[in-house]
């Protein structure tokens, strides 16, 4: 089943808008603007569809908030900054099919009472930047876009903006205040983005995934989606599968597809027998081969621990060190720390210099207690989803593999990783 | 009607309007739930964490700053999981180095320090890193300490927000997070107006006015100097604070007898050089409206004030009164007329300020300050490095007994005592002003029009018959607005008074920490009531001003007069 890399994969397809149109495109927005902008939104609830970017927020819901803010005007923004570590499957959207993006964005902005969109790229994504300028300018030629969408009362336009190359400006709030010319730092919410957003008006965040959802959504009917994969987060969703898996990629499944199916019939299975897979990037966790049965959606991902977050599974084999696994997750945030709330700039500082103190065999067992310690206070205190989230690995790796990290605080690697023996 | 909101607090019900914030709705049931980055004032930043409170049904730990009230909301704010994060982002602080107490300039006020106290930090269990940053000491008035800096955002916030000067900015990220100044060129090099409001922002010792005590010791060592000393109205309101007594203790009468007592050779009033302020400015004043001269006239005794208005607003630098500050007046008299009085050359004299402000200190090192040739004013002293020196020497302040200034650079009148305070300067001016123009006396020497607290205050004042209209500012975000009217030509008044510091002087960079809103006006009745107990109110009818005149400057805005007492300004601009 391939609702969005159906265009993709076929062979030849290159995602211009002539052939966008050719294989049905732009039929969900004809079909959008004959609708009541409220009936969009409840087609939307209908589907199911939860965010894609890693939170799992009811998009449906996330909308009809938006909309019922009596404050205009309101905006979309699309968060294409893609920078959890092993994401690679918006970039695909981008480059291969724009205008499915575009399409969404757009029905968003209708369903909202938006005219305006923004899409915030990541800095790194040229090829993606360069795609989706060459499709709004093919869309406004077409007049799909720009005052009066083909003779409707429907305006609409999409604007593009480059993001710097920081992480956390991924975090909703931070890319808002980027996008705003600011420095990139977590709000502090209340208020949210749906009141308060984008230059302080109600605002819709999705990421690329979602909004790419959105078209087959309104072509098929939310009830038609809500019946694949899982129940309680239906839909199929793009999993990046990466490490040391033999045959790595981007695969569109549905959600009710099993770890255990994505490693070995798509990936072919892990070289040198699987350890461990990082879930939603780094921020979620880990998961370990008994818990592999588990479906790759956002409930049962939860009830296993960990998160599903991006999508991203990122494969560990038995040759992997979790102590040195878990210093380069934590050496990962603490770069990309924004640097605001102090439990995340200091946490994320002073929990990579313990874990190197561990991995070089000088750490002792007060400091993997401290390490839990901190990983409670920082899910508690810290302002986004970077901080709350920067020590899940950290725990995960202490409290599954405890015995390698007692090893390695009695100076001994069992991998030999850590270079001392 | 703001609707009410009910909930519960550690077990007890409170009662407040919608939008209250947790910290705010917990205040009044008396508890204190403790901060680092909210500052009074300010937006709510919720960065340092340090407020977290436990809300029933919440998955996380909120901050009760920036979290408002909900019906029905169960708040606990010491349960052990809150005391437990609290602990730690304070060990995680720590662990930066902040553990330098015994030598730090700001130990006393030092908040963290404070907080780890109060909190129960007993030990730090990370190792932590040093930092190694230069110390930022190119201000003549302010020294940045990034080493110090827990990067709380409230000197970043109250350049902003309260000033609009934007001086300092948080850069880079994470770890590697600073308070910087315009590509690290240094507060001395950027348009920071060195008013010191960063200063008593800051909760720890990263940013502290230059040290300039050790000068003041050599000069009153020093036998071949004849040091006299001058203190600021603003100073007698506050001082008190820094040896335990309430906010708004006038101490005018111990503080001249700490000061003879550190050794001055005479104890003089910087009162004095604002009486005589206020007959150059009004006279100025008079002038520009009855000559048509660059209107409106704005005051130009705030040297913070002065640099913004060269910074920001070069373009209409004449608008701005050519009378220098009472403390340059100050020294420029003490310098020439005093001196000569007394046979004493102007390089064998120091005049030391004792201000409520860190930007006098930029002020004193101004090139064109030099009316006998030498500074006007050799060191200035903020209220705080002053009570830190009679602290060194031992001197018991609360028990002093009440003296007197020294004749004649001692004397003062009502007028001067308010320039202490936002509107004083205006209301002093206006008491001159008014009897010059219509010829006849005051019959009620306040005009309460123009005081208060609020940003900007306009005022009409019918001088007989011709309606001189008046506006005072204080805080520089508020000056900031009616400096774009001037620029863009449509300010419709005549005389605008300006302080760069909100509440004025007594709210100086360089006054007692903490400073608060309350405590500001507490010192502002302090003052009002100064001047009420002077016998002479009215700054031209200061005795020993009127004698200045006859003896050696002629009248108002002589030859003589502008030579020592008025001065030039620079188009600075912003970089």
């Amino acid at each position: 089943m391939k609702i969005l890399l159906k265009r993709i994969e076929k062979k030849d397809y290159r995602g211009t808008l002539e052939e966008y149109l050719q294989e049905g495109g732009y039929e969900a927005l004809r079909k959008t603007l004959e609708m009541e902008p409220s009936g969009v939104i409840a087609e939307v609830k209908r589907s199911g569809l939860v965010g894609r970017g890693g939170a799992g927020f009811p998009t449906g819901l996330k909308w009809e908030l938006t909309a019922k803010v009596p404050d205009s005007p309101k905006y979309v923004v699309c968060n294409a900054d893609e920078g959890e570590p092993g994401t690679f499957k918006d970039r695909i959207i981008m480059e291969r099919d724009p205008h499915l993006l575009l399409e969404g964005m757009m029905i968003c902005g209708y369903a909202i009472g938006a005219r305006q969109g923004y899409i915030y790229v990541r800095g790194e994504y040229t090829e993606s930047y360069r795609r989706l300028e060459a499709a709004i300018q093919e869309a406004r030629e077409r007049h799909l876009l720009g005052e009066k969408i083909q003779g409707t009362d429907f305006s609409f336009d999409i604007y593009l903006y480059k993001g710097a190359g920081a992480y956390v400006c991924g975090e909703e709030t931070a890319l808002l205040d980027s996008l705003e010319g600011k420095r990139g730092e977590a709000r502090l919410r209340p208020p949210y983005p749906a009141t308060s957003g984008f230059r302080g008006k109600p605002t819709v965040v999705n990421n690329v995934e979602t909004l790419s959802c959105i078209p087959a959504i309104i072509l098929n009917g939310g009830e038609w989606y809500s019946k694949i994969g899982s129940e309680g987060s239906p839909g199929t969703k793009l999993y990046c599968l990466s490490g040391d898996v033999r045959n790595p990629g981007v695969y569109e499944l549905p959600t009710d597809v099993t770890l255990e199916e994505l490693v070995s019939e798509y990936g072919r299975g892990v070289e040198g027998g699987a350890k461990a897979a990082l879930t939603g990037g780094i921020s979620g966790g880990l998961l370990t081969p008994e818990q592999f049965k588990v479906t790759l959606d956002y409930k049962s991902m939860l009830k296993a621990g960990t998160g599903l977050g991006s999508g991203a599974i990122i494969m560990l084999n038995q040759r992997r060190c979790m102590v040195d696994v878990a210093l380069r997750c934590l050496e990962f945030f603490e770069h990309e720390s924004c640097g605001k709330c102090a439990p995340c700039r200091e946490g994320t500082k002073r929990a990579r210099e313990l874990l190197q103190k561990i991995r070089r065999g000088n750490g002792d067992s007060a400091s993997l207690e401290l390490l839990l310690e901190l990983q409670r206070v920082m899910y508690d205190t810290c302002i986004c989803g970077l901080g709350q989230s920067a020590l899940n690995v950290t725990k995960a790796c202490i409290e599954r593999f405890k015995g390698e990290f007692e090893e390695h605080l009695r100076g001994r690697c069992v991998v030999g990783v850590c270079g001392h023996d | 009607m703001t609707e009410l909101v009910k909930l519960t607090i550690d077990g007890y019900e409170v009662e407040v309007p919608a939008g209250t914030t947790i910290l705010e709705a917990a205040k009044k049931l008396n508890i204190k739930i403790p901060t680092l980055c909210y500052r009074e004032g300010l937006e709510p930043y919720g960065a340092c964490r340090v407020c977290v409170v436990e809300i029933e049904g919440r998955p996380r730990l909120e901050p009760a700053c920036a979290t408002p009230v909900a019906p029905g909301m169960k708040v606990k704010t010491r349960s052990a999981r809150v005391r437990r994060a609290r602990r730690m982002i304070l060990e995680l602080l720590l662990s930066n180095g902040h553990q330098d107490c015994t030598t730090c300039e700001k130990a006393e006020d030092c908040e963290l320090r404070q907080l780890a106290y109060e909190l129960g930090v007993r030990e730090i269990r990370f190792e932590g890193e040093r930092y190694n940053y230069p110390i930022d000491t190119s201000s003549p008035s302010i020294v940045f300490d990034p080493n110090r800096c827990i990067l709380c955002g409230r000197c970043v916030r109250t350049c902003r927000e309260v000033q609009s000067v934007e001086a300092i900015k948080l850069t880079d990220r994470g770890r590697n997070t600073r308070v910087m100044t315009f590509f690290d060129w240094g507060l001395g090099n950027v348009e920071c107006t060195a008013c010191g409001q960063c200063v008593l922002a800051c909760p720890t010792g990263a940013l502290r006015e230059r040290n300039d005590i050790e000068e003041v010791w050599k000069a009153l060592e020093d036998p071949d100097k004849f040091v006299v000393v001058q203190t600021a109205p603003a100073i007698r309101a506050a001082l008190g604070e820094e040896f335990n007594l309430p906010p708004g203790t006038s101490v005018t009468g111990k503080m001249a007898a700490a000061l003879r007592r550190l050794g001055f050779d005479r104890v003089f009033d910087t009162q004095f050089g604002a009486d005589l302020t206020i007959v150059e400015e009004a006279h100025e004043l008079i002038e520009r409206i009855q000559k048509g001269g660059k209107l409106p006239m704005t005051t130009s005794c705030s040297p913070a004030w002065v640099k913004y208005f060269e910074h920001f607003f070069p373009e209409v630098l004449e608008h701005m009164s050519t009378c220098k500050s009472p403390q340059q007046m100050f020294g420029a008299v003490a310098k020439t007329y005093y001196a000569e009085k007394l046979g004493i050359k102007p390089e064998d004299m120091v005049v030391v300020s004792i201000m409520p402000c860190t930007a006098k200190k930029f002020e004193a090192k101004r090139p064109e300050m030099k009316a006998s040739g030498v500074y006007d004013v050799d060191v200035v002293l903020t209220t705080r490095e002053f009570a830190r020196m009679v602290k060194e020497a031992g001197i018991d302040f609360a028990s002093l007994p009440e003296e007197e200034f020294d004749e004649p650079l001692g004397i003062s009148t009502g007028a001067a005592v308010i320039f202490g305070v936002t509107g004083g300067v205006m209301e002093a001016a206006l008491r001159t002003a008014y009897e010059i123009v219509t010829g006849k006396p005051l019959e009620k020497v306040e005009f309460k029009q123009v005081r208060g607290f609020e940003g900007i205050r306009t005022a009409s004042i019918d001088f007989n018959g011709t309606q001189v209209r008046v506006a005072v500012a204080h805080g520089l975000a508020n000056a900031r607005v009616l400096m774009e009217e001037v620029r863009d030509g449509r300010s419709p008044y005549h005389f605008i008074e300006v302080m760069a510091c909100p509440g004025g002087c007594l709210g100086g960079g360089g006054q007692p920490i903490p400073t608060d809103m309350e405590i500001r006006k507490k010192r502002a009745a302090c003052l009002y009531s100064e001047d009420e107990r002077k016998v002479v109110r009215k700054s031209h009818e200061n005795p020993a001003i009127k004698k200045l005149y006859e003896e050696y400057l002629g009248r108002p805005g002589s030859e003589k007069a502008h030579h020592l007492l008025h001065t030039t300004y620079t188009s600075r601009g912003r970089y």
